[in-house]
């Protein structure tokens, strides 16, 4: 299936705001949290943690979306350098979305500690309690973490580059509300 | 080919050194946000791991140690609900004639895990109960009716008035005392550390929550209480003269004979008791409940044993037990997270974590 409308799907754009939110949110939960000493520290370890297994859950239903719905090609002018790295970078933001919860519920779970998400709901384990692991697991939330945030940072700074400089219709493709036609899939039209 | 090139399709501005400029200035402006939520613009901000280096400051690192209460044993039992408090928490530990195994650790204050028993008049008790749904109460006490400060920073400013002077190697009678005067809250503790002789045993202690927590009933009601385990044995003689260690000791000996109870009482405040400040006792007459037994029935050395990989966050609480306004709650939470993954990465080697020096355990023991 190929597709011809400028436009991701509906869900993947209503999905990718969502959880650009939800995303970021976390992001500056989790390093608020681990930098505090007062209440602060509680409330917010009390939302990252069903927040950020939220994410797990909707970054699968996204990645069915994403499998389901291909995403508009990219402007054909746009060097096949920037391609690479807008395809690499995407499939890393997918990966890190999944990996930062289960690496957090995983390093809990080897912690010994009971996984709640609420004063009442426990997930299970999901990793043998074993000290080392939890050490080498918390190091990788937290390095993890940084790598989601710096690749976010070029993320957002590649759109926009794309809205602003080249002004290319990339950034109206991820828009839920279309302002105005996005420039046509140049894929097959070799402009110059 | 035309002769003349048809216009761009997508017109790029003449300059576009201003919108590059905008793109880096959000970018920037997002990853200063970030590092200043993060604490490293504001130094000033007291963060966990700034007191636990305070700790590191004071008494040196010891690899794989807790960076407080280093010393201490591991034990093991039960606890056996009466069911008095079940009319105030839902927490199923409390549940009439609910028998809960606890994973527990007794120790001493201080970061060295080598210093003699005889070196503070408190001990310390730390339980781990874990219910038959999978929840988890953690909790830790002392031997003491009241803490010294009632907040983070307090606690913080104390350790630094407690770092040694390198010249002398002991604290600073100056700095304490400037300390002591800036803190009159610290009166209560200092009046009964006067008195208070440390002991020769960890069973004939009581422990205090000393940090307030709430109940919550079956119709969501929250009721603040504080807790205290009150020891069955009341032999508690001198301790022994000029030994380093004899805690241990005593303690095996005591559970080679028989297990060791507490009964765990639950004082529920009256309106207007203090929540957030556990330099105050409540007062006498307030009710208290006999919620059930503590039995601990054996030991195991704190290198091997169960409660090594254990960190006692009291802010981990099962479903009908949660924190207070206690503004010391958080912050242990926060602390302890710095040292469990301090001592567990040292444990597991980890590149960049503290490895063991001459003063550090022998490998024999590990
Ligand atoms: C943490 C936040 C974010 C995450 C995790 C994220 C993730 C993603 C992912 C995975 C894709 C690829 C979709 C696919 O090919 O299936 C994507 C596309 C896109 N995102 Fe984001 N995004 C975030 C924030 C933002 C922000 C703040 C903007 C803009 C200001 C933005 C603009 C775009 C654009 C324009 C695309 C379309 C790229 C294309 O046409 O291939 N994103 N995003
Ligand atoms: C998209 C998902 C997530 C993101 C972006 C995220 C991000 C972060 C960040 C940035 C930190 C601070 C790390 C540091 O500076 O050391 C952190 C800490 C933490 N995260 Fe997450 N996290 C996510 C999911 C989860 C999940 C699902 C859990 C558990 C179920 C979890 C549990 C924790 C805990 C317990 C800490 C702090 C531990 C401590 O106090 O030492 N995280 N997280
Ligand atoms: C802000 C104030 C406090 C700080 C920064 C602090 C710090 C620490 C640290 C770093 C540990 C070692 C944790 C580990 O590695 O597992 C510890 C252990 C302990 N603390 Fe605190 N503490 C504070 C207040 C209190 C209070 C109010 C109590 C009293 C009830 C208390 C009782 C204990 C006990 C019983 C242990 C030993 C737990 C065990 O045996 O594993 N602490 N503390």
């Amino acid at each position: 299936m190929k597709n011809t409308t400028g436009l991701f799907a509906l869900p993947a754009r209503v999905l990718h705001w969502l959880m650009a939110v939800m995303i970021l949110a976390m992001l500056f939960i989790g390093i608020g949290m681990v930098s505090s000493v007062s209440e602060r520290h509680a409330w917010l370890l009390r939302i990252h943690k069903p927040l950020g297994i939220a994410i797990l859950l909707l970054a699968v239903v996204r990645l069915a979306v994403r499998l389901r719905h291909p995403p508009p090609p990219l402007p054909a002018d746009l060097p096949t350098l920037q391609k690479l790295a807008a395809r690499a970078s995407h499939w890393l933001l997918y990966a890190l979305m999944i990996a930062m919860p289960l690496v957090g519920w995983a390093m809990l779970s080897a912690g010994g500690y009971p996984v709640m998400l609420s004063d009442s709901l426990r997930l299970p384990a999901i990793f043998p309690t074993n000290a080392t692991a939890f050490a080498i697991l918390r190091h990788l939330h937290t390095w993890l973490a940084m790598l989601l945030f710096l690749t976010f940072l070029a993320h957002l700074g590649a759109a926009l580059y794309h809205g602003l400089i080249r002004r290319d219709g990339v950034l109206a493709s991820i828009a839920v509300h279309r302002r105005e036609t996005p420039a046509p899939p140049q894929a097959d039209v070799d402009a110059r | 080919m035309h002769a003349t090139p048809e216009p761009d399709p997508t017109p790029i501005p003449r300059s576009l050194l201003p919108r590059f400029l905008l793109i880096g200035a959000i970018l920037l402006a997002i990853a200063a946000a970030f590092a200043y939520v993060g604490g490293w613009l504001a130094p000033h901000r007291l963060t966990p791991k700034r007191l636990i280096d305070q700790f590191q400051a004071n008494a040196g690192v010891y690899p794989g140690y807790r960076r407080n209460h280093a010393k201490g044993v591991c034990v093991a039992g039960y606890f056996k609900s009466s069911g008095q408090a079940a009319a105030y928490s839902v927490a199923q530990v409390f549940a009439p004639g609910e028998r809960t195994p606890v994973v527990g650790r007794f120790a001493i204050p201080g970061s060295n895990p080598y210093a003699p028993d005889g070196s503070v008049p408190i001990r310390s008790m730390a339980l781990r109960f874990t219910q038959a749904n999978g929840q988890q109460w953690r909790t830790g006490m002392n031997s003491m009716p009241v803490f010294p400060v009632a907040t983070p920073q307090a606690f913080f400013a104390q350790l630094q008035a407690q770092q040694p002077d390198p010249a002398t190697g002991k604290p600073d009678p100056k700095k304490l005392a400037a300390f002591f005067a800036a803190h009159p809250e610290t009166a209560a503790f200092r009046a009964w550390a006067k008195t208070a002789k440390p002991s020769a045993s960890f069973a004939t202690e009581s422990y205090w929550s000393l940090d307030a927590f709430e109940f919550v009933d079956a119709k969501g009601v929250r009721h603040a209480v504080r807790w205290r385990m009150a020891p069955e044995a009341t032999d508690s003689g001198a301790a022994p003269a000029g030994q380093a260690d004899y805690l241990d000791a005593d303690l095996r000996q005591r559970l080679a004979q028989a297990p060791q109870r507490w009964k765990l009482l639950v004082t529920l405040a009256n309106p207007g008791d203090p929540t957030d400040d556990a330099t105050q006792t409540w007062p006498a007459d307030r009710t208290t409940l006999d919620a059930g037994m503590l039995v601990i029935d054996s030991e195991q050395a704190q290198d091997s044993g169960a409660c090594r990989d254990i960190n006692y966050d009291p802010t981990v609480l099962p479903h009908g037990i949660a924190i207070s306004d206690d503004p010391l709650l958080p912050a242990r939470s926060a602390a302890y997270a710095v040292s469990y993954l301090r001592r567990t990465s040292e444990e597991a080697h980890l590149p960049g974590s503290a490895r063991p020096s001459a003063k550090a355990r022998p490998e024999s023991a590990r």
